[in-house]
């Protein structure tokens, strides 16, 4: 018997929904420097995602007593601007958005070397233009780049991409489909240098085996994304050389 | 509960002189004239899930104004009316001083202040937007996000929204079984006229259209006209604490009409 929603989620030559095959990931696109104002800042669109990340600091702490004597406060917060979603999102903050706020922060902060700005603070505000699942990694690897293009000391990048299972198949970057229709979602973040997993989560059913072939896709996705999140940074500090580079 | 409030942008001293002393000379600081505006840019339906959307430059001034249509029950007194809800939120990303919360007097006055624009001149026809009278009407949400501020939000905001609702495409929404449906079908908004607002800052004796960051910090007193495609003036705010002179308003009200029709064309050939 047919089950509609596989079909719909995948076709019988192992394409996706969107045409992908499953292991690969939706476009990815990079902008560095985008908010004048602040420190440092990043455009980054994940398939539909549509991300604003700016980093302002590291600065003075208000209110002060939330100032920490031997390092830097680490202060995040994502927001779904109203337009976002397909019906118009309350612009108030939602606990969905509170629980990402902080998930994010964790998986940014052992990237960073707060030691180095003691009674000081450091804002991310990740501001999602446009959401098509797997937002919360967009936004981080965004919000990375965005530390980095803002000079903070850091001792790795953090890039971040969900795997997920449709029935059998673990396939890697869930899109906002998948994630309401398949059976699991796994977003990842990862310090590619350091080997180390900084943001794990789990949506959805997954047998031993299957929860360690989708982390293994999952951290795959972030070695890739991890490239890209370097080109970036090289088209802004080195684009000149870069283009000679090419010329050469 | 309002209190006057020490500026949060602080220009230096020096640096007000030589602002005071270039605008003697008829020269701003950026080398503006005083009636110039900053290099404009548009760019329309950059959000797919928007029915409408707009991302205007004005300098470094930056906003995205975003449409979402739904449906809902008229407001009380309007019940053959569509409904319209504007709303606009200066991010944290847009400066270092946002704090992020909910919007404050300053936001307030900004979403208010276009929506009366664009209310008061009618440019949606509502009276078009109505599914079941004094029950259903279109519900139609315009929210704001300013992405970097340097000045003048008020007039990006208003272009942003302008560009944005007469590109946007509604949704068709029918009446079946007393159900609304969602035809899968859309049409283009009953757009009426062009609202379009002109945004001037008074230092000292010059007057000086589209001010930065800087030059607000630097301001006695604000002033906003909003002119509709005929010409006709449909909404003004006067803001800050410093006062206007007549003559200096009835100046204004004539730039504005010019300018405005300047802006108007310019909104209309970019989108």
């Amino acid at each position: 018997m047919y089950n509609l929603k596989e079909l719909a989620l995948m076709d019988e030559n192992g394409k996706r929904s969107d045409g992908r095959g499953i292991d690969e990931l939706r476009s990815i696109k990079i902008t560095v420097g985008v908010v004048k104002n602040a420190d440092g800042s990043a455009y980054i669109e994940f398939g539909k995602n549509k991300i604003i990340v700016a980093v302002y600091g590291p600065r003075e702490v208000h209110p002060k007593h939330m100032a920490l004597p031997d390092r830097c406060v680490l202060r995040c917060r994502y927001h779904m601007s109203p337009f976002s979603t397909d019906t118009r999102k309350n612009p108030a903050p939602s606990r969905r958005e509170v629980e990402i706020s902080k998930v994010m922060r964790e998986s940014l902060e052992p990237s960073l070397i707060l030691s180095d700005y003691p009674r000081a603070v450091i804002d991310v505000f990740v501001e999602v233009l446009q959401a098509d699942g797997g937002s919360r990694c967009a936004g981080i690897n965004a919000a990375s780049v965005a530390l980095a293009d803002a000079g903070i000391n850091m001792r790795d990048l953090v890039s971040a991409c969900a795997a997920g299972r449709l029935s059998d198949n673990i396939v890697l970057d869930i899109n906002d489909l998948e994630d309401k229709e398949g059976d699991a979602d796994m977003p990842v973040a990862y310090l590619p240098n350091l080997e180390q997993v900084t943001l794990l989560q789990l949506d959805g059913k997954l047998t031993t085996a299957q929860f360690s072939e989708c982390l293994e896709k999952a951290i795959n996705g972030c070695k890739s994304v991890y490239e890209i999140q370097k080109e970036a940074l090289m088209k802004k500090y080195f684009g000149n050389e870069m283009e000679l580079k090419e010329e050469a | 509960m309002s209190s006057s409030k020490r500026s949060t942008v602080i220009v230096e001293q020096l640096r007000k002189q030589q602002m005071l002393e270039a605008l003697s000379r008829g020269k701003r600081l950026d080398g503006r004239d005083f009636e110039s505006y900053r290099n404009f840019e548009i760019e329309i339906g950059i959000i797919d899930k928007a029915s409408g959307s707009a991302k205007v430059k004005l300098g470094n001034t930056e906003v995205i104004a975003g449409v979402k249509v739904e449906t809902g029950e008229p407001f009380e007194g309007l019940e053959n009316k569509g409904a319209l809800i504007m709303s606009a939120e200066v991010l944290p990303t847009a400066s270092p001083h946002v704090e992020p919360g909910p919007p404050d007097e300053d936001a307030i006055e900004l979403s208010r202040v276009v929506d009366r624009g664009i209310r008061e001149s009618e440019m949606l026809d509502l009276e078009k937007l109505v599914l079941i009278p004094g029950k259903i009407v279109y519900t139609v949400f315009v929210d704001c996000s300013i992405i970097n501020s340097d000045g003048n939000l008020l007039d990006a905001t208003s272009y942003a929204v302008v560009a944005a609702l007469s590109t946007s495409k509604f949704p068709i929404y029918e009446i079946r079984d007393e159900q609304v449906v969602d035809t899968g079908k859309t049409m283009p908004p009953p757009i009426t006229t062009m609202p379009v607002s002109i945004t001037a800052v008074r230092i000292g004796e010059s007057v000086l259209l589209d001010p930065t960051t800087e030059e607000e910090a630097c301001m006695d007193a604000r002033i906003t006209m909003t002119t509709q495609s005929d010409g006709n003036i449909v909404a003004v705010q006067k803001g800050f604490t410093g006062p206007f002179s007549v003559n200096q308003i009835v100046q204004f009200s004539e730039i504005a009409r010019i300018k405005g029709e300047e802006m108007r064309s310019k909104i209309k050939e970019l989108n």
